[in-house]
């Protein structure tokens, strides 16, 4: 009995999205109906035209736009975005890197990775500083700790906003199309940051329009259009042989440049 | 009329004068100085509470709005004489410097609350959503990211508030405090010709107030070279 | 001392009081035009003026801008008499609130002047536009654009600037709260409905300065 029960929990998805609705006024639904799930350790990207609600799915997750409807459950159990105790909870499981970095730009590098483990979490500074040291480290920033956002480059400061999502050991990262607002030279050395974190097996929902990139790391492809998922499946499939029209329409586009 | 200006100079100019007008300019200083710093510290709580959010803070935040407008809307002499007249009516018996110096500082809370509110307004939205999502109390976003940043932004028009206040506080001459307005009325009914009284206390206030407003744009000429 | 709060007996003053209102509108109004042309004729010549000139206009702005109104006033209002020029508190209050207006009105010209970019008026000038066009089309447009929020600011705060006049006896609105108070004395009732007038007036005066702006000129903005 219990050994099925087990078996049975061993089979539910680690975040499972469940016909998530929102809209940012009123009347324009940005997300129609959302739902897919990701496994623990898989790697998810969606990809999609701008508008398509690829972002606001991100800011559901993560608390920054509220549902109209839906679900989002992680582990097993829902989030109650209303109930702001849970909102936190929800928010120690998630981390996110948007495309604007969001550094806080009155912070070192190394500030902005240790500020919320530190304050946020109480956790021993000593402790933190090393792990944040590390981190930085990582992401080949470790001759940078006390440079100040405006010091460094787009690409930099993007690496540092990824030290800083993972400083609080988050289970799934997020990432908002983290290279879409950085120079083509730039680009690479971020993906390269992210190709390490993918071979350690952290669970990833990516945004991008880095085709290639996509079809590197991920396990599985999400295609999104007009707030809805139009086609899910293994990268080879989507990028390769898209099913449906405006996946193909999608597809010519992105590769014709 | 030149001949007896010229002759009353040295009458006018005497020890006691000066020291009388030395006084009343150190009163001057004094009140915009002193209802700039009290304003300073209520404005800012002023300001942070109308940018709480949510539905139990709007008891609060409309406090906040409230006061500030009313003590910007209306004129310094208005708000003098109701918080005198306030006064008098419930029988506290202030000396008309404190209640001077009452009305100076509500005043200043209520402009100096708007410029704070600019301040912290000037900062990106995405800095309070990259602390959001990073779990920050509104005390710690307001403390580690917010207001670091939006310092900047109102230390100069604080400080030119501070400027044009001290003109304001002229009017307290109204209700006999005895600063520097006061003073030249005092002189000007002793018999000095007005001419030499009052362009004696605008050259007082012009020498008070040029340098600090000299001071005040090398400062934002500092602060804009300057980051951090 | 007791005192008890009877609005009932203040309350059929109100229209005096606004009667009062109208009076201020009057004198800010004026001197805000007044000033504007000061500050018109000012920035051109702060701009475009010879040396001698540019030292004068500079002294003016810096001694009105520094020192207080009311003392200003009291020195016309004291020491006009002296030099055998008698003018009415009205007319006082008026000519020194718009040489103040006048001073700070200059500012935000010249300002305004220094903001319009070279590479607007190149632009004009390649488009093969005329001077006069290019003042129309280009310089105009973006001055007016440029300088009404601060003018409309300044503005508001001569509304509430003319409230000094009652100090040498003119009947605008704070002029009045003083003479109902002298008959009925009962300050904090008519203190406290003048100070309502003022923000009533002030609120008024934003949001069609406001509107105004928004139809005229394009400018956005907010009152609260």
């Amino acid at each position: 009995m219990l050994f099925l029960v087990g078996g049975w929990r061993e089979n539910l998805p680690y975040l499972s999205i469940e016909n998530v609705v929102a809209s940012y006024k009123d009347d324009i639904p940005v997300l129609a109906g959302v739902g897919f799930s990701i496994e623990k350790g898989e790697i998810v990207s969606l990809i999609g035209p701008s508008g398509s609600g690829k972002s606001t799915l991100l800011r559901v997750l993560v608390g920054l736009t509220k549902p109209k409807s839906g679900r989002v459950v992680i582990d097993g159990v829902p989030i109650g975005y209303a109930n702001k105790k849970v909102l936190r909870e929800a928010r120690d499981r998630f981390a996110i890197v948007f495309q604007q970095y969001n550094l806080f730009q009155n912070m070192t590098a190394l500030r902005n990775v240790t500020v919320a483990p530190l304050k946020v979490k109480k956790r021993n500074p000593r402790e933190v500083e090393k792990e944040a040291i590390a981190l930085l480290e990582k992401v080949g920033l470790g001759d940078k700790l006390h440079a100040y956002p405006d010091e460094l480059s787009g690409g930099q400061q993007q690496r540092v906003a990824i030290a800083r999502a993972l400083a609080l050991k988050p289970d799934i990262l997020l990432l908002d199309e983290i290279t879409s607002a950085l120079d083509p030279e730039r680009i690479n050395e971020v993906l390269d940051t992210i190709r390490i974190l993918a071979k350690e097996g952290i669970t990833m929902l990516i945004i991008s329009h880095e085709m290639a990139f996509v079809r590197e790391v991920s396990s599985k492809v999400v295609f999104m259009d007009e707030g809805k998922i139009v086609e899910i499946g293994r990268p080879e499939e989507i990028l390769d042989h898209p099913k449906t029209t405006r996946a193909r329409d999608f597809m010519a586009k992105i590769l014709r440049h | 009329m030149w001949a007896s200006l010229l002759e009353e100079i040295p009458r006018f100019f005497t020890y006691y004068n000066l020291i009388f007008l030395l006084q009343a300019g150190a009163r001057t200083i004094g009140l915009s100085a002193i209802g700039c710093i009290i304003g300073f510290v209520t404005g800012f709580f002023l300001a942070i509470m109308r940018v709480s959010r949510g539905r139990s803070f709007l008891p609060i935040r409309l406090f906040s709005i409230n006061f500030v407008e009313f003590f910007r809307r209306v004129p310094f002499l208005v708000t003098l004489m109701l918080v005198f007249f306030i006064c008098q009516a419930a029988n506290l018996q202030f000396s008309v410097f404190t209640v001077s110096m009452i009305t100076v500082c509500l005043i200043a809370s209520g402009f100096i609350a708007e410029i704070v509110r600019a301040g912290i307004e000037s900062v990106n939205v995405t800095q309070w959503e990259a602390a959001d999502v990073l779990n920050f109390t509104l005390a710690e976003k307001l403390r580690l990211v917010i207001i670091p940043q939006a310092w900047k932004v109102i230390l100069a028009p604080v400080f030119s508030f501070f400027l044009s206040f001290i003109k304001d506080t002229a009017l307290a001459s109204q209700i006999g405090v005895i600063e520097l307005t006061y003073s030249g009325k005092v002189l000007n009914n002793k018999g000095f010709s007005a001419i030499l009284v009052f362009g004696t206390i605008l050259i007082m206030y012009f020498i008070i107030s040029y340098p600090l407003a000299l001071f005040g744009r090398w400062m934002e000429r500092k602060f804009a070279i300057s980051k951090h | 001392m007791h005192y008890t709060i009877h609005f009932s007996q203040v309350l059929k003053y109100i229209p005096y009081l606004i009667g009062g209102a109208w009076l201020s509108f009057q004198i800010a109004f004026l001197a805000f035009c007044g000033g504007m042309v000061i500050g018109l004729a000012g920035a051109i010549a702060k701009t475009y003026g010879n040396r001698v000139l540019q030292v004068l206009v500079n002294g003016y702005v810096t001694f009105f801008t520094n020192t207080p109104q009311l003392v200003q006033i009291y020195f016309i209002f004291f020491g006009l008499p002296q030099f055998g020029i008698v003018l009415s508190s009205y007319e006082t209050v008026l000519v020194g609130m718009t040489l103040n207006a006048g001073a700070y009105a200059t500012e935000i010209q010249r300002a305004g002047f220094l903001s319009v970019r070279r590479s607007e008026l190149e632009a004009a000038e390649t488009l093969g536009m005329s001077f006069l066009q290019s003042v129309r089309y280009v310089i105009l447009p973006h001055l007016s654009k440029t300088l009404y929020p601060p003018f409309s600011n300044l503005y508001i705060i001569m509304t509430l600037g003319t409230s000094m006049a009652a100090i040498f006896g003119v009947e605008e609105l704070t002029g009045r709260a003083f003479n109902v108070d002298a008959i009925t004395f009962r300050p904090v009732e008519i203190f406290s409905i003048t100070a309502g007038l003022y923000i009533l007036i002030t609120i008024a005066a934003s949001f069609i300065l406001l509107y105004l702006g928004r139809w005229l000129f394009r400018v956005k903005g907010k009152v609260f």
